[in-house]
C-alpha cells in the first residue's frame, strides 16, 4: 500500500519566506512528488495553530508519513514529533528538513534557494517513506551529579545539588577550589570583600555531607550517555595523605623551596614547593609540586617528612584513577586570561611597570603579595598616575572579536581601589563603556564622580621614548583621544592591561571528552542562546558560567543554580526518555569476526561466547553508525538511519539530476514526476 | 632559490648601496635574483594619493612583466614592496579594478592576473627562506662589540604581511642578533621617519627624525641599519640639518642591514657600498671590529 504523505512548509515569519519561494515549494512537492497527500504553506508552522493544522490533517486525511520542512531539528523536531503523536501518528515518522539554517539563512539568490529548498524536500520525502516506527526508551537517573570545577559557578551548583539532598563529585584540578574569585580582593559594583562572600560557600562545599570532593584532580574519560555515565577520574599524586594530614601547614613552614607561584598569585607573589594556593584553600592539603621540589629534583632534603606531626607526607604516592557513576554533568570548567605579550607595543614583559589584570588583583588583595599596597615593581614607590586599557585581546580582529564583558566593570573596581589607596591620578582608556547589569552604569557615574578619567580612544602604543621633560622616566600612553579628535600623550607611572577572557587552553578536549562543541572562538555551545542556556546538545551534560562565554559572577552563580535546578528535575523525575536510535547487531548474519567490538567508541558491544556472536548493548549505544559502516558482513543495521532510508535521502536531493549525464544513467530521480 | 627582482629608482641611485649590497648577499646566500626587463617607476606615495587606477596600472606593469617562470618577486625598497603587494591585493579584491588595470595593460600588450606573483620583502627572504642555521652557519666574521639598533620605519610590516608583527616587529632584531650584534631594543623602531614630509615642512619632518636618532642614542647605539632608501636617506642626509636645528650632536651611522649582512657574512666592504652614506660608517665597522 503507498503512504499518505503530507508536507508543511513553514515561512518562519520572513526567516524563511524571505529568501525561499515557500508557497511554491509546498505546491511544487503537492503535484510533483509521489504519494504526497497533502502539501501546505503556513506563517509559523511551531505555533499551536499551525501543529493543529498537521494533527487535523493526519486524522482526516489518514496521513502515514509527516514531513516538516522548517528551521532546523535541533530547534523544533519534538515540537512536531509530539504533534504526530498527539494524531495518533508514530513519532518517527515524521522527518523534519531544515529550510531555514541551511538555506534561507545562508543563500541570497530566491531562485537558486527555491530550487535547493525543493531538493531538500524531496529528499526528506524519498526518506520518510522508508521510516519505521519507533518506540523510545526509558532509562533510569542515576541521582548522583559531577561536577567539573571548582570556581564559583561550579561551587554554586554544587551546593544546590547537595542542599536538596542529592550525591555530587567536585572536580578540580587545582590544589584547592574557589577558581578565580577567590584571587580577587574586591567585587564590583558592591565593592564586597570577595574572599568573605566566598570562602563561606567553600567550606560549606567541603563539609558537606553529600558531596564528594575530588581536588587536584582531571576527568579522564566519559562514556555512557544521560541518566547513567562512567566517569573516570586521575587523582593526580599530591604526596601527602589526605586522611592524616591536619593542614596544620607546618611543611609549608618549613619547606626551604621558594618559586614563583604563578598560578594563584599570576606571578606577583612566591609558594613554597609543598603548598597550599592560599590561607582559606579548601582543603587544606597541599600539593608538592614535583618540578620544584629539591628532593624530587636531587633526591634528598625530605625536610616535611621530618617535621610532619602526623607522618602524612608520602614521597611513594602515585596518581589514582577512580571511576565514579552518575545521572548528569554540569561543566564549570572557567576561563582563562589572555596573554598580554600577543599585544608588543603594549610592552607587557618589555616595559617593567605594564601590568595585567590578574597581576593588579593581586597586588591590591590584602593578602596578596603587598599586604594590598599599590606599589610599581619594585615593591617600595606608590605609582601618582595609573592607566587602565580595556580591550586588550578583546573586540580586536587580529585576537578575539567578541567583547570580555567584564572588563569595563573591573577596570572602574581597579579605578576605584587606586583612587581609594593612593593619591595616583587615574585614566581609563575605553572604546566603549559596556555598564549594563544592575548597578552597574550607577557604579560607572560614582567612578567619574571620584574623579577617574575616561578618555575614549584605542591606545596605540605605551612606550618609555620621552619627547617632553614631563615624559622623563615615565611610561607615556599614546592615543586618539576621540571625543576630543587629537591626539594625546599621557605620561603615568604604572599601567594596568585589561586582557581578555578566552576559553581555557583545553577547552576543545575537554569538550570532545564530554561530547559536547565549542563556538568558534572556544567557548562551549549551549542548546539555545535565548531559551535553553545551561543545556547541551548532549543529553544529561549541562554548562555553567564563564566556559560557555564571558561572565561576571552575578552571571556565573545564575548558570551554576540554573543547570543545578535542570539537573535535580531530571532527578526528580526518575526516569529519562532516550531515542531508539541504536544499532541491531542480526544474529543469524553475525559471523562473530569481533571487528564492530573494537570500533564501538562507547563500548556498547558485547560478544557472548556461547551463541559465538555479538550484540548490542542497546543502553550504552549512541547511534553513531561506526559499527554499521564496519561489518564486513553487514549484519548491522541503525536504527532510522538504514541504507534503503539513506539511499531514498540521497535520490531525493537528486531528482533533478539528468539520469545518465556521465554514460552510467546511476543518477535516476526517484521522486519522479508525477505521470512521467 | 630564484626571484625576480624589482630594485626600484631609488636602488639606482641615491640607495646604491642597498642595491649591490642585496645582489651580493643574494649570491653568496644562494638566492638567484633575476632582474625584472624593462621595469619602471612604482610611483612611489604620489600615484596612488592622486589616482588609483594610474597608480595599479603603472604598478601592475612590472607584475606582468615578471618572468613566467618565476612566481615571486622581491623588492628591497619599502615603498616598491608595499606598492606591488597593495596592487595585488586591490585587483584581487575589487573585480573591477582587475578588469579596468588588465585594460590598460592590455594597451600594451600586457596581461596580470592577481595572485600569480607574490611580493616579498628581502628582509623575510633572509629570514624564513634562508633561516637561522644557515645564516649563523655562513658568518665568518661576526659583528660582535657593534650596537645595532635596527629601524623598520613604516612600510614593509604595516599592513601586515604575516612575516612579522606590524605593531612591534622583531625579524630585523632577530637577523642581526644571529649576525652576533648586539642589538639595542629602542622604543621607536616601527616609527615614521617622516617621509617626504621634509619637502613640504621641515620643522615637522625634523621632529620626527630627532626623535629616532635620540631614541637610539638613548640606548648607545652605535649606528641604524635600515630597509628603506627613504628612511636611510631622512636619517643620514637629513642629520647635520637635525643637528644644527635643534643644537643636537648626533653621528649616528644609518646603513642598509643588507650592507651589515654583507660585512658579518665576510664580503669585501668595498663590494657593500661602503663609503656612499654621509654619516661615515667606516670608524663603526672598522675599529669596533
Amino acid at each position: 500500500m503507498a503512504e499518505k504523505v503530507g508536507i508543511y512548509v513553514c515561512h518562519c515569519g520572513s526567516n524563511i519566506a524571505g529568501t525561499v519561494d515557500v508557497e511554491d515549494v509546498a505546491k511544487w512537492a503537492g503535484t510533483h512528488l509521489k504519494d504526497v497527500a497533502v502539501a501546505r504553506d503556513y506563517k509559523f508552522m511551531c505555533s499551536s495553530l499551525g501543529q493543529q493544522m498537521i494533527e487535523d490533517d493526519i486524522k482526516k486525511e489518514g496521513l502515514t508519513r509527516v514531513v516538516v520542512g522548517a528551521c532546523s531539528p535541533h530547534l523544533h523536531e519534538k515540537t512536531f514529533r509530539r504533534a504526530c503523536s498527539n494524531a495518533g501518528l508514530n513519532p518517527y515518522l515524521c522527518q523534519m528538513t531544515n529550510l531555514r539554517e541551511h538555506v534561507s539563512w545562508v543563500h541570497t539568490d530566491r531562485v537558486l534557494a527555491t530550487q535547493k529548498a525543493k531538493s531538500l524536500v524531496a529528499a526528506a520525502v524519498g526518506r520518510v517513506k522508508q521510516q519505521l516506527p519507533l518506540e523510545p526508551m526509558k532509562v533510569k537517573v542515576n541521582p548522583a551529579t559531577l561536577v567539573i570545577g571548582g570556581g564559583i559557578a561550579g561551587l554554586q551548583a554544587t551546593v544546590e545539588l547537595a542542599d536538596a539532598g542529592y550525591p555530587v563529585y567536585l572536580v578540580e584540578r587545582e590544589p584547592s577550589i574557589g577558581g578565580h574569585m577567590a584571587q580577587f580582593d574586591k567585587t564590583f559594583p558592591t565593592l564586597d570583600c570577595s574572599a568573605c562572600i566566598l570562602t563561606p560557600k567553600m567550606s560549606e562545599v567541603g563539609q558537606h555531607e553529600n558531596v564528594t570532593m575530588l581536588t587536584y584532580s582531571e576527568v579522564e574519560d566519559v562514556s555512557g550517555s544521560v541518566g547513567e555515565f562512567t566517569v573516570r577520574i586521575r587523582k593526580k599524586a599530591r604526596y601527602v595523605n589526605y586522611d592524616l594530614c591536619t593542614g596544620c601547614g607546618i611543611c609549608v613552614e618549613k619547606c626551604p623551596r621558594k618559586v614563583v607561584d604563578n598560578v594563584f598569585e599570576a606571578g606577583m607573589g612566591y609558594r613554597k614547593s609543598i603548598y597550599t594556593p592560599f590561607p582559606q584553600a579548601v582543603p587544606r592539603i597541599p600539593v608538592i609540586d614535583t618540578e620544584s621540589c629539591i628532593y624530587f629534583e636531587r633526591g634528598k632534603c625530605k625536610a616535611c617528612q621530618k617535621l610532619c606531626p602526623t607522618n602524612a607526607i608520602d614521597f611513594e604516592q602515585k596518581d589514582e584513577v577512580i571511576e565514579i557513576k552518575v545521572g548528569n554533568i554540569i561543566t564549570a570548567t572557567g576561563w582563562k586570561m589572555f596573554d598580554c605579550h600577543g599585544l608588543p607595543q603594549y610592552g607587557y614583559g618589555r616595559l617593567a611597570n605594564v601590568f595585567t589584570s590578574m597581576e593588579f588583583e593581586r597586588l591590591c588583595n590584602a593578602a596578596g603579595p603587598t599586604n594590598g599596597k599599590i606599589l610599581l615593581r619594585d615593591g617600595k614607590t606608590e605609582p601618582e598616575s595609573v592607566a587602565i586599557i580595556h580591550c586588550v585581546g578583546s573586540r580586536d580582529s587580529r585576537h578575539n572579536e567578541y567583547c570580555s564583558g567584564i572588563c569595563c566593570m573591573a577596570a572602574m573596581k581597579f579605578g576605584h581601589l587606586v583612587l581609594e589607596k593612593t593619591k595616583a591620578q587615574v585614566y581609563s582608556f575605553y572604546i566603549d563603556i559596556r555598564a549594563n547589569q544592575k548597578g552597574y552604569e550607577e557604579f560607572y557615574q560614582r567612578l567619574l564622580q571620584e574623579g577617574m578619567s575616561f578618555v575614549r580612544g584605542k591606545v596605540a602604543e605605551i612606550t618609555d621614548a620621552a619627547r617632553r621633560p614631563a615624559e622623563e622616566g615615565k611610561l607615556i600612553i599614546q592615543c586618539e583621544d576621540t571625543l576630543l579628535g587629537r591626539q594625546r600623550r599621557i605620561p603615568v607611572d604604572m599601567v594596568i592591561l585589561m586582557g581578555a577572557l578566552e576559553p581555557q587552553a583545553d577547552a576543545k578536549e575537554t569538550g570532545l571528552k564530554l561530547g559536547i562543541s565549542c563556538s568558534m572562538a572556544g567557548w562551549y555551545t549551549e542548546r539555545h542562546p535565548k531559551l535553553d542556556p545551561v543545556a547541551t546538545m548532549t543529553d544529561g551534560i549541562f554548562v555553567a558560567g564563564a566556559c560557555q562565554g564571558p561572565k561576571d559572577i552575578p552571571a556565573s552563580v545564575a548558570q551554576g543554580a540554573a543547570a543545578a535546578a535542570r539537573v535535580m528535575a531530571m532527578i526528580t523525575k526518575g526516569t529519562v526518555t532516550v531515542e531508539p536510535i541504536v544499532a541491531s547487531i542480526d544474529e543469524e548474519a553475525c559471523s562473530g569476526c569481533k571487528i564492530c567490538n573494537n570500533l564501538c567508541p562507547y563500548n556498547a558491544i558485547e560478544y557472548d561466547e556461547a551463541k559465538q556472536n555479538s550484540h548490542v548493548i542497546t543502553a550504552l549505544c549512541k547511534g553513531c553508525g561506526t559499527c554499521v559502516a564496519g561489518c564486513p558482513a553487514q549484519a548491522i543495521s541503525g536504527a532510522h538511519f538504514n541504507n534503503e532510508q539513506i539511499f531514498a535521502e540521497i535520490e531525493g536531493v537528486l531528482w533533478d539530476a539528468q539520469p545518465g549525464s556521465e554514460g552510467n544513467g546511476a543518477a535516476t530521480p526517484a521522486a519522479e514526476p508525477v505521470g512521467a | 632559490m630564484k626571484y625576480a627582482y624589482y630594485p626600484g629608482c631609488s636602488l639606482e641611485c641615491s640607495s646604491g648601496a642597498y642595491d649591490v649590497s642585496v645582489r651580493e648577499v643574494a649570491e653568496l646566500l644562494g638566492i638567484k635574483l633575476l632582474e625584472i626587463d624593462d621595469w619602471n617607476c612604482c610611483g612611489a606615495t604620489e600615484y596612488f594619493s592622486q589616482d588609483e587606477l594610474t597608480a595599479c596600472s603603472v604598478i601592475a606593469r612590472n607584475l606582468a612583466l615578471v618572468d613566467p617562470s618565476l612566481d615571486q618577486v622581491v623588492a628591497p625598497c619599502a615603498a616598491c614592496f608595499l606598492n606591488l603587494k597593495k596592487t595585488d591585493r586591490l585587483m584581487s579584491e575589487h573585480p573591477e579594478m582587475n578588469r579596468k588595470v588588465n585594460q590598460c595593460l592590455a594597451a600594451g600588450g600586457l596581461n596580470y592576473q592577481p595572485g600569480r606573483v607574490k611580493v616579498r620583502h628581502i628582509l623575510d627572504l633572509i629570514v624564513s627562506d634562508i633561516g637561522e642555521p644557515a645564516i649563523r652557519d655562513k658568518v665568518v666574521r661576526p659583528l660582535s662589540g657593534i650596537r645595532i639598533a635596527p629601524y623598520y620605519g613604516c612600510q614593509v610590516v604595516r599592513p601586515t604581511d604575516g612575516f612579522d608583527n606590524p605593531e612591534y616587529p622583531m625579524k630585523l632584531d632577530d637577523l642581526m642578533t644571529w649576525l652576533g650584534a648586539e642589538v639595542v631594543d629602542y622604543p621607536v623602531k616601527a616609527h615614521c621617519c617622516g617621509g617626504h614630509m621634509t619637502q613640504i615642512s621641515e620643522p615637522q619632518a625634523f621632529e620626527l627624525i630627532r626623535r629616532l636618532l635620540q631614541s637610539a642614542a638613548d640606548y648607545q647605539a652605535d649606528m641604524i641599519v635600515c630597509m628603506c632608501p627613504m628612511c636611510q636617506l631622512n636619517l643620514d642626509a637629513y642629520q647635520a640639518r637635525v643637528n644644527s636645528f635643534f643644537g643636537t650632536n648626533f653621528k649616528i651611522p644609518i646603513v642598509f642591514f643588507t650592507q651589515m649582512v654583507g660585512v658579518a657574512l665576510g664580503i669585501d666592504r668595498k663590494k657593500l657600498g661602503f663609503g656612499k652614506e654621509i654619516v661615515s660608517a667606516a670608524a663603526v665597522v672598522v675599529a669596533k671590529r
